[in-house]
């Protein structure tokens, strides 16, 4: 992999997991029940990726 | 709606997109780190790794096993890839059953099963391919990874807005910089399958390879399909190889197709043109890669049956047949393995200074009277030595 590339991943990575940790604020934060359960769905993509897994 | 109700609500929506998380998360793992066992015949001498030939590659997922059958005796030497494409199993397969099963008798044999290794940790997203697929064998089920066309992003990501091939400067799609058979002759400072490509051109140049065969499968839907794909310099060796196969032991006939000189990135292609070996790509149909196909599972990946393709057909909108029989996987195994040792029976004909004579692979007739599994042998009952891990 080129210098760049791996650049590129591994802030990928960190964008990921920060907004991650967006996600799970927002879902302590929320006072709305349906946007908590669409943070959680979301959050699950973001969670694999910062994992290494997807 | 009170605070209670709310806190209990979050709680049990987090607790299941945990589980979901694990789940999902154990399943991709699984899939992306599972071993398959290969049993070495007597025939194989050495295992190398593929970054003993360009040390860059040591640690990513394309660092592959190369397998290497020496004879003892003088000849030329021979070298097949299976896996460049991990959504084709019958090229994994054949590559497989030459390592479990070859005995050389002149010449050297070198094998890459996965030769696009990192591809093989992903399947297609949005297409619903299985993760996996068996083969029945004498002693159990035999458990093989399901792949895809592209290398894992997981492994190289970012992709370019275009892929431009190096050194020809051809432009290609985006995500080809992902697919090794567009990445040919490679790039020594270039992404992981460059690298990859590049890696295999400097065993192909160290090792002296003479005679140098690509294992596919396609869709009915395109036109290479059934045939073999040579560089100019292999056109006498394809020509007569599929002749003789059409004539004397296919059903279905085996074309013979010229790489187009202006095409780069192939392994038919660029592997002629830069190492001077003998370089051809076989094709063998995979109904399961059609556009049109119905459901995709592994009752399709290996039977090949499929009404919606045979609709297809009816229609004329195929170039190659099909009929309620399918193309299974071992008539699909069967032409691999009948093409690399008719071609090499024929390269050895024609280039008696560099023959290479191999025994013990099964040919066509006989994988479809036993199917492929008879081929493969049980690891637990093999010396641990003579079992390996790809």
């Amino acid at each position: 992999m080129t210098t760049v590339s791996l650049v590129v991943m591994v802030i990928y990575h960190i964008m990921s997991a920060f907004i991650a940790f967006v996600l799970l604020w927002s879902i302590i934060k929320t006072k709305d029940v349906q946007e908590a359960i669409l943070y959680c769905i979301i959050l699950i993509p973001f969670t694999l990726r910062v994992f290494h897994l997807k | 709606m009170s605070d209670k109700w709310l806190k209990n609500t979050k709680i049990i929506a987090l607790t299941i997109t945990v589980i979901v998380m694990f789940i999902a998360g154990r399943a991709f793992y699984a899939h992306r780190y599972f071993k398959g066992s290969v049993v070495l015949s007597s025939g194989v001498t050495e295992v190398k790794k593929l970054s003993d030939y360009f040390s860059p590659l040591k640690g990513t997922m394309n660092d592959c096993n190369i397998y290497i059958l020496e004879s003892g005796n003088p000849g030329g030497t021979a070298m097949v890839i299976g896996g460049n494409h991990p959504e084709e199993p019958g090229a994994v397969l054949a590559a497989q059953v030459l390592v479990e099963n070859a005995q050389l008798d002149k010449g050297r044999l070198i094998v890459a099963i996965w030769s696009n290794r990192s591809a093989s940790t992903v399947s297609r997203p949005g297409d619903a391919y299985p993760q996996f697929f068996h083969i029945p064998t004498s002693w159990g089920i035999k458990k093989f990874r399901m792949g895809d066309r592209w290398a894992n992003p997981l492994d190289s990501w970012p992709d370019p807005e275009v892929y431009v091939n190096y050194p020809s400067g051809q432009m290609l799609a985006y995500m080809d910089i992902r697919n090794l058979n567009r990445t040919w002759p490679g790039k020594a400072d270039g992404s992981m399958v460059e690298q990859t490509c590049y890696a295999f051109m400097e065993l192909i140049k160290k090792e002296g390879v003479g005679l140098f065969m690509d294992l596919h499968e396609a869709e009915l839907e395109y036109p290479v399909i059934s045939t073999i794909v040579t560089n100019q310099n292999a056109q006498e060796v394809a020509a007569m190889a599929s002749m003789t196969l059409t004539a004397f032991e296919f059903e279905r006939p085996m074309g013979m197709e010229f790489s187009p000189p202006s095409l780069h990135g192939l392994s038919h292609r660029e592997v002629g043109d830069y190492s001077g070996a003998l370089s051809l790509l076989f094709e063998a149909p995979e109904p399961f890669l059609d556009r049109v196909r119905g459901i995709t599972d592994e009752h399709l990946l290996l039977t090949g049956e499929d009404p919606f393709v045979m609709k297809a057909g009816e229609y004329g909108l195929l170039y190659e047949k099909i009929d309620e029989k399918g193309w299974p996987i071992d008539v699909r195994v069967g032409r691999h393995c009948s093409t690399v040792l008719q071609v090499i029976q024929t390269y050895s004909e024609m280039y008696p200074d560099k023959a290479v004579a191999l025994s013990k692979v099964p040919r066509y007739a006989e994988l479809i009277e036993k199917g492929v599994g008879h081929y493969f042998y049980d690891p637990a009952e093999a010396p641990v030595e003579r079992v390996v891990y790809e």
